[in-house]
């Protein structure tokens, strides 16, 4: 007995990747289809954009790359579609570099694809800018000069959607897609906090709780945390999509690494008790 | 008599631009972007300034590629640890400079073909990697030794459960309780830890602009 529990205390770490590999792609195949129910901060990031009037405009800052896409990919085509749906004007801009591709594509799926969305009018890719917090603080200044042209090469003032854009306070909100830093926390450091304007996010599970603070202080009027975020907000929508396929994978995983943890808690306890009786 | 005095002009000089020059320019950015925080004056002032630290940075790039050559240029030169990879990494960097700057980086372009087909999937397997480093992590870190380890195991299965459809199947109320633990003790530890961050923050920062912290000028 005491060599079973050694051996399950020390189980090859293979063994848990098979387990984990199995409660993620069965579901794929065969969905359990668990209902889930919308937490407070989805809905208020929902409510942001819901209560937005048609026609005002708002900045899409696209800052992740492909390793967060299972996380943030959803969310991000649930924020276009739920804008280009309102008829809001989307302005987007990238501090990294990996996330012009995504913007762009987002925009071609969504707006183009779903709404038939003009570029230049009613939504305009600015790109990539380096600069970190810098770019975000001169653009609390003036947009068009910290984004003289646009992704395509394009002249940022002569785009229609551009006119009587100059900084933030021309815009409604701020809608963030982000993936580490610079991102959200670098949105509400030096510009929610400096030039007032409301911000909303969509971000990683792992970041979500980091974000707490600030979502109670009222600096972020919104959170989407994770892929749970996501399939919560697509639910909202009336459309699910790739967040709500992936609900029921992670469950079972979850289920599955809680069930590790508690055969490793079995394994150490019974030891433990074993060596005291030997004692 | 002439030289000495010199060389040794020329070492304050030296000296003089390597420490006093740096902690000027410091001392006056910092104090400058502070000022501009508070100040809608010195906007238009600011703006030009954000441009050239734009600029500085993009130029930080050109260093940044240098560097990455310097570095594996050496190791692939002696064929030290890895020089094969270096290889990749090297060729890689040329690749992509070269189709991004003549063929452009817009949908349909081979720059954007490699992004999709070579990038996009390398990340997202390294990302996609970290969920089954996360269970056996979990399995081996969660024990419960002590009335600490206790509390963090306990809370981190509740969180783990209560975030997916599952907890919800289980419990209706798990959510709202998961919602819980995270706006009142997780959020008062994170606060705490934050205010606590940001304090050292400031008193570093200050140290920085005021020249009593140096070591960001090459760790003397």
């Amino acid at each position: 007995m005491k060599e079973f529990f050694e051996k399950l205390e020390k189980l090859d770490r293979r063994v848990i990747f098979i387990f984990v590999a199995t409660a993620l792609i069965l579901p794929l195949f065969l969905p359990l289809n668990i209902k889930f129910s919308t937490t407070p901060p989805v809905q208020s990031f929902y409510d942001a954009i819901e209560f937005l009037t048609p026609g005002s405009k708002v900045l899409l800052s696209v800052d992740y790359d492909p390793g967060s896409m299972p996380e943030l990919w959803p969310m991000h085509l649930a924020a276009v579609r739920q804008l280009c749906r309102k008829d809001i004007k989307i302005i987007s801009s990238q501090l990294w570099a990996t996330g012009s591709p995504l913007a762009e594509r987002a925009f071609n799926e969504i707006a183009v694809g779903e709404f038939n969305k003009k570029y230049g009018v009613d939504f305009v890719n600015l790109g990539f800018k380096e600069g970190r917090e810098v770019v975000m603080v001169s653009m609390g200044n003036s947009i068009p000069q910290t984004f003289p042209t646009d992704y395509h090469g394009n002249k940022t003032k002569d785009l229609s959607i551009m006119k009587e854009v100059k900084n933030f306070s021309d815009l409604a909100i701020i809608v963030n897609i982000s993936g580490g830093l610079p991102g959200t926390k670098e949105w509400i450091l030096q510009v929610q906090s400096r030039f007032h304007i409301k911000l909303i996010s969509g971000c990683t599970a792992v970041s979500a709780p980091e974000f707490y603070p600030y979502l109670q202080s009222g600096q972020l009027s919104g959170l989407l945390g994770g892929m749970k975020g996501a399939a919560e907000y697509e639910q909202l929508m009336g459309k699910p999509g790739l967040g709500t396929k992936g609900m029921d994978s992670q469950s079972v995983a979850h289920i599955v690494i809680f069930f590790f943890i508690l055969v490793g808690n079995i394994a150490y306890f019974s030891l433990k008790g074993m060596k005291e009786e030997s004692k | 008599m002439d030289k000495p005095l010199t060389a040794f002009r020329y070492k304050i000089q030296k000296n003089h631009m390597r420490r006093e020059v740096p902690i000027i320019i410091c001392f006056l950015a910092g104090f400058f972007f502070i000022g501009n925080y508070f100040s809608p004056r010195l906007q238009p002032v600011a703006q030009v300034v954000n441009q050239w630290a734009i600029i500085c940075i993009a130029f930080a790039y050109v260093l940044g590629v240098a560097n990455i050559l310097r570095v594996n240029y050496q190791v692939i030169k002696r064929k030290g640890r890895d020089w094969l990879y270096k290889i990749v990494l090297v060729a890689g960097l040329f690749i992509m400079l070269y189709f991004g700057i003549f063929g452009g980086v817009k949908e349909g372009t081979t720059f954007n073909w490699i992004f999709y087909n070579a990038m996009y999937p390398m990340q997202a397997t390294m990302f996609a990697l970290l969920a089954f480093y996360i269970a056996s992590a979990a399995f081996r870190a969660f024990r419960i030794r002590s009335f600490q380890a206790a509390l963090l195991g306990i809370t981190a299965v509740l969180v783990m459960i209560g975030r997916v459809p599952v907890g919800e199947y289980i419990w209706k109320d798990f959510p709202p309780f998961v919602e819980w633990i995270m706006n009142v003790p997780q959020l008062a530890a994170k606060r705490a830890i934050m205010i606590g961050a940001a304090l050292g923050a400031i008193s570093t920062g200050l140290k920085v602009l005021i020249g009593l912290e140096k070591t960001y000028m090459g760790g003397e």
